[in-house]
């Protein structure tokens, strides 16, 4: 999977789940002061990536550091590394 | 050790404990009709049926019935998503309505933020849509790795409740009743009491359930929801009438703003209607079959409540649902309380059981009848049974005054409810 792929599933997925616009959508937007997410929602964003990506990451401990969505296609990219 | 003079002052204090009067400043609906109470009003009024043939009941094997009325499709994302997001319908019903009904009684957040408001709202099951697609997941290979972090917040029991305190910033107390068809009568005169004893000023009341295809099932299956005007749906359900043959589900949300008078007065808003009486009891004789005998007790209290005598009561909204007992069962009770001269109509016929949301929903459009001195009859009332005694059954609009008037709610489970509503003056 491409960067860009990873990018563009990763808003997606995001965009639909919590009802975003995708323009907000930039990769230095904090998720939860520009994005609006709160705890409930980031324990929904691993459910959603999980069903996105095909992968199991509830008990990373990289996802607790996440801030912003650039910090997100980070980790997806790194992960997706690591699987393939 | 208890001294007699210990329970001489405790008697004393209780008489001295005097009840605030209870009034209503502000209602919402969301109906088969749509939302607001106006379009509810002018659908009773001019008669019109919301009963729809329900194509999504053909794919349940063994039910009967095809018939149902649904609430049209609303603008859900009025609600913000950080709320929406732990609601199901039926709190989205509730919400919308409780928008409708805090406006209409001025009441804005400063005031929901005081802790003077309360909630007292519920639903008969939480939503079983939310429940059988958890299950439908779940059962596949029982994990809980999709489960989301909302999907509690949408199945507890005061999911209607805790919704709608959150959506309003309420900070009182909560109160979440569940009683089935009587859910929202009981959260109006739970909510009633908790003013009249000075615990709040203000309590936002009702109650909301959602359509599922098992709401209709259960009904089904104990041969009381209507199955022979599956081609005709706008004639069906039929309280009191001699060709009913059961009751149809339906769904939406009425929330009333009850509030007490001397607060209502303070604020200067328009006062709706007063509670001035009610009862709730239940019937241990039979948890699905009505007793009429408990019926009529129900409302005997309600009217000792109010301490009014029957002859005052104009008219009378009845529970009817088109069910072959509940139906003969309730007019009995109506005819031994009120005689044959009080007028008596169901709102079954036109919007099907709202269920949990019925008690508020029709409490809303017996004050309207009383505001507007415009009596709304039963829909597909064409012969009365004859096993019902002899009432004023409505059989079309009547341009009828009424100062009082009692509200029946008899729910699955021995529940029952009435309650004694006054017209007021203020506008």
């Amino acid at each position: 999977m491409t960067e860009e792929q990873i990018i563009t599933t990763v808003n997606q997925a995001l965009a639909e789940e919590f009802e975003l616009e995708l323009e907000a959508m930039q990769p230095a937007a904090s998720i939860y002061a520009d994005l609006g997410l709160d705890s409930l929602d980031t324990v929904d964003m691993v459910i959603v990536l999980e069903a996105a990506f095909k992968f199991k990451i509830r008990d990373e401990e990289a996802i607790k550091k996440i801030r912003t969505l650039q910090d997100i296609y980070d980790f997806v990219q790194r992960k997706m590394a690591e699987l393939s | 050790m208890v001294l007699d003079r210990d329970l001489i002052s405790d008697q004393s204090r209780r008489k001295n404990m005097t009840l605030k009067r209870v009034v209503i400043t502000g209602y919402g609906a969301v109906s088969p009709y749509g939302r607001g109470v106006e379009s509810l009003m002018d659908g009773l009024l001019r008669g019109l049926s919301t009963v729809r043939y329900q194509p999504g009941l053909e794919s349940l094997q063994g039910l009967r019935t095809r018939v149902g009325a649904t609430v049209p499709s609303l603008d859900e994302k009025e609600i913000p998503r950080h709320f929406r997001r732990s609601m199901s319908k039926l709190s989205i019903y509730a919400a919308l309505a409780a928008t409708d009904a805090l406006q209409q009684a001025g009441v804005d957040a400063a005031l929901c933020a005081s802790g003077r408001v309360g909630v007292a709202a519920g639903s008969t099951l939480a939503s079983t849509t939310v429940t059988e697609n958890f299950f439908a997941d779940y059962l596949c290979d029982h994990s809980i790795e999709r489960m989301k972090s909302t999907l509690f917040f949408q199945l507890m029991n005061h999911t209607c409740a805790s919704n709608l305190a959150q959506v309003f910033g309420i900070r009182g107390r909560l109160l979440a009743p569940s009683a089935a068809c009587a859910t929202s009568s009981q959260a109006l005169g739970y909510g009633c009491e908790m003013i009249a004893a000075g615990h709040q000023d203000l309590m936002l009341c009702g109650g909301a359930d959602e359509f599922h295809p098992l709401s209709c099932a259960t009904f089904d299956i104990l041969n009381a929801a209507s199955t022979a005007y599956n081609d005709r749906p706008d004639q069906t359900p039929r309280p009191f009438c001699a060709d009913r043959d059961g009751m149809v589900c339906a769904e939406g949300a009425g929330i009333l703003v009850l509030e007490c008078l001397d607060s209502a007065r303070r604020r200067g808003v328009p006062i709706l209607a007063e509670i001035l009486g009610f009862a709730s009891c239940c019937d241990p004789g039979s948890i699905a079959n009505p007793d009429a005998a408990v019926m009529e007790s129900c409302m005997r209290q309600a009217l000792q409540q109010a301490q009014l005598e029957p002859a005052a009561v104009g008219y009378v909204n009845a529970h009817a649902t088109g069910t072959e007992q509940g139906d003969v069962a309730e007019a009995q009770a109506i005819g031994r309380v009120f005689g044959s001269s009080t007028p008596v109509s169901s709102l079954k016929g036109h919007m099907g059981h709202t269920l949990a949301a019925c008690g508020a929903l029709e409490t809303i459009a017996t004050v309207e009848m009383m505001r507007q001195a415009k009596l709304v009859p039963t829909l597909n009332l064409s012969r009365p049974d004859e096993r019902c005694p002899a009432l004023d059954y409505l059989v079309s609009p009547r341009q009828q005054g009424c100062e009082v008037a009692m509200k029946n709610n008899f729910a699955l489970g021995g529940v029952n409810t009435s309650l004694v509503l006054r017209r007021t003056e203020d506008d």
